[in-house]
């Protein structure tokens, strides 16, 4: 739905976006991570048509993007929110939509609806001042995606929200996603990435470091890491084919040595006449793959000049 | 594009709703009025009654320096230069012996200013004594009848008519003055109060960061023109309504006048109207509202509100881009504002003041140069118009300063939508001059 190739943008001092391909599917939730200054940002700006890419494409539905048109088809919440504070609140709604290219009409029905849905009616005539942080937020969501984009863009979309209405707003994405839109999630918590994204892509200074769906990357980074819980253990255990890393009661982590498989574990095992109760692989969470891919890096990004 | 409409709407319906727009356009002639009618109060208030004790050994002038209302000459003996401060009076002149055929040089010693329009007054009264005295001395004339020559020789008036070729139409300077420097006022102080409106709305955008919102949906120039147009919509309302204000002022301004005058004023006109100027029999009062409204009608209004529109929205586009790029760059600090502000409230402040020195001379090359230039030419060549196109103003300048001024807004626009357009995205550190220069003229 969405293809981005070879993308690059460069800044007097930083390369902010430096030849990153990605694709998003159609109705899929895909989630954009990165470190602080990674060229998150500038990225996004390129596809909702803020900045002109200075190499690279970005086909829309298979045709090139066209800031004019297409901007109607995409609905942005960036991570610093913002709406006009001493508008009145239903009439910004309808005034957003309308820039998107709604009909008054059908802005109004639309906004009367998602005001519903969110329970917002009592707030169509105040203004955003009078609005607590969460309720802003709720509102910037809403008038994101008003207007039926078919990609929405979401930067940190649950940041200072209450748990009610984080899940709120996640349940509306995954219903988005449902009914056919493709969403880009951008977000530095790893939790919710795993629990809400079918695909990542992770990007470092400007740079995709990562590609795949969310348990293909944590297979590609598993360390064959397993947990075993048996009684009894057994006396003496083979360092020949795995190593135990923790112990913990009647429970071990171990990992095991290349060329070995869980079946030869399980028969040492039972071999041993030892019972077991469990035995699972630990997959990495992407927090600790994400801090394993960025470490090392330096922490934040230095100024460097560009020749060209 | 429809866009660009909506961003209009919103920018003037959200001021037009607001009770602020209201009470400044009612408030604001008022408050003019009120400054002018209080500072004619003042002056003539501020006339004190100077006491001004002559010390006039040789009696030249005791009965031809004569006092009034606002000056009083005392010629008491007693009061010298010594005590005359002790005797109410705030100056004393003294009068030397008289040279005849030289020049002779009084003097005045004071505890307290007297003005320089005081000052002035009293030359006058000097110099028409020595006339008189010299007169008197010279002939044989009685004084009864050289008080009764000058009193019946304040007769004569000077009336200008402006040559347009076929007709020439009476003039007054002194209503042409006071158009002119009502609209280069006007224009002056509108240009800077929408211009700080831009810039404010501009930079409250940036700041609530609602910027990057709209911008993904409109491209930053449409977004600023759309901003520009609505608030300059606002200030065209505003005229309209002052207009009309004007118009129903003068109505209720009407009602006020006695009917018998007013039916001896349309005597005037009709009698006017036959070629027969036999305005002897009106009274004076009727006199005088018949000139007033005689020059008020004879100033080209069509032409003068016609050029107003067209310079007030030429200055505004001007200066207005400006102010909305300096908005698009500063951050919440407001005194980042005020550097960036300096080169272009400067150009306004000299047009007001290269204005207030060229309507003296309308037809000047001060004049004439600064109403082509589009910096200070809204200002200025609203003021030199009311005194009459195309005599004072040639059509040439008139049409050579409006296209040079649609010309130089278009530049700045353009100039200001490059600024404006990386600006409004940019968070953090306040630009420099020469990276604006960068954002400005390079494709990038």
């Amino acid at each position: 739905m969405l293809e981005v190739a070879h993308l690059k943008k460069y800044f007097t001092t930083q390369k902010a976006v430096d030849d990153i391909s990605f694709n998003v599917e159609k109705g899929s939730i895909f989630g954009l991570l990165g470190p602080n200054g990674a060229g998150k940002t500038t990225l996004i700006r390129m596809i909702t048509g803020i900045f002109y890419p200075d190499e690279g494409n970005i086909l829309f539905n298979g045709e090139k993007f066209n800031t004019d048109e297409d901007s109607a088809r995409i609905g942005y919440m960036p991570e610093e929110r913002g709406l006009y504070k001493k508008m009145k609140i239903g009439e910004q709604a309808i005034y957003l939509a309308r820039l998107k290219g709604l009909s008054s009409s059908d802005a109004f029905s639309q906004a009367k609806d998602w005001f519903t849905r969110f329970e917002m009616q009592s707030w169509w005539n105040k203004k955003i001042e009078d609005l607590s942080k969460g309720m802003a937020q709720k509102l910037q969501f809403v008038t994101t995606v008003l207007h039926r984009p078919e990609l929405i863009i979401l930067d940190e979309p649950f940041s200072g929200l209450d748990p009610v209405n984080a899940n709120l707003i996640k349940d509306e994405i995954f219903r988005l996603a449902a009914n056919g839109a493709s969403i880009i999630f951008s977000t530095h918590r790893m939790e919710q990435v795993e629990e809400i994204c079918n695909h990542i892509i992770l990007i470092n200074k400007g740079k995709k470091i990562l590609d795949g769906t969310v348990n293909h990357v944590k297979q590609e980074f598993k360390e064959n890491l397993f947990r075993i819980t048996a009684s009894p253990l057994p006396g003496h255990l083979p360092d020949s084919v795995f190593e135990v890393l923790t112990k913990k009661e009647q429970s071990l982590t171990i990992r095991i040595k290349e060329g070995h498989s869980p079946n030869d574990v399980l028969r040492y095992f039972i071999d041993q006449q030892s019972n077991i109760s469990v035995f699972t692989e630990l997959l990495p969470s992407l927090n600790e793959i994400f801090i394993k891919l960025v470490e090392g890096t330096s922490l934040s990004r230095q100024f460097q000049p560009i020749q060209s | 594009m429809n866009k660009i409409g909506l961003i209009i709407r919103r920018e003037y319906l959200t001021r037009i709703r607001n009770k602020t727009f209201l009470l400044s356009t009612f408030l604001l002639p008022v408050i003019i009025v009120l400054g002018i009618a209080g500072t004619v109060f003042l002056a003539i208030k501020g006339k004190t009654n100077h006491r001004i004790a002559v010390s006039d050994q040789n009696s030249y002038f005791r009965d031809y320096l004569k006092s009034d209302s606002s000056i009083y000459f005392d010629f008491s003996p007693g009061i010298d230069t010594i005590n005359y401060a002790e005797k109410n009076c705030s100056a004393v002149l003294i009068i030397p012996v008289l040279n005849e055929g030289q020049k002779t040089i009084y003097r005045l010693k004071y505890k307290k200013q007297l003005g320089l329009a005081n000052i002035d007054d009293l030359e006058k009264r000097i110099n028409a004594a020595i006339t008189d005295h010299l007169i008197y001395i010279k002939t044989n004339i009685t004084r009864s009848r050289l008080d009764s020559i000058r009193a019946s020789s304040d007769m004569g008036e000077l009336q200008t008519f402006s040559d347009e070729g076929k007709r020439s139409q009476q003039s007054s300077q002194g209503l042409s003055y006071a158009i002119g420097y009502t609209c280069g006022f006007l224009i002056y102080l509108l240009t800077f109060i929408y211009g700080a409106m831009v810039m404010r709305g501009v930079s409250e955008e940036k700041t609530s960061r609602v910027a990057e919102v709209i911008v993904s949906s409109v491209k930053p120039f449409p977004l600023m023109l759309g901003k520009i147009i609505g608030i300059g919509a606002v200030g065209l309302t505003q005229f309209l309504l002052w207009i009309v204000l004007g118009i129903v002022l003068a109505l209720v301004a009407q009602a006020f006048i006695p009917h018998e005058l007013l039916q001896e004023v349309n005597n005037i006109q009709k009698a006017n109207a036959m070629g027969n100027a036999q305005m002897a029999q009106s009274s004076e009062a009727a006199r005088q509202i018949f000139e007033v409204k005689q020059s008020i009608q004879n100033a080209n209004w069509l032409l003068i509100i016609g050029c107003y529109i067209f310079y007030f929205i030429g200055g505004y586009l001007f200066y207005a881009s400006l102010f909305a790029a300096v908005g698009s760059v500063v951050n919440e600090d407001p005194q980042e504002a005020q550097s960036l502000l300096l080169p272009i409230t400067m150009p306004i402040i000299f047009s007001f003041i290269i204005m207030s020195v060229a309507i003296q001379d309308p037809g000047g090359s001060l004049a004439v140069w600064a109403s082509m230039i589009p910096f200070s030419s809204p200002i200025v060549m609203m003021a030199r118009i009311p005194y009459g196109v195309p005599t004072t103003v040639p059509y040439w300048q008139l049409l050579l300063s409006m296209i040079l001024l649609a010309g130089g807004f278009l530049f700045t626009t353009w100039m200001a939508g490059k600024i404006y357009r990386t600006g409004i995205l940019l968070y953090g550190k306040k630009p420099t001059w020469k990276t604006m220069w960068k954002w400005a003229f390079n494709n990038g």
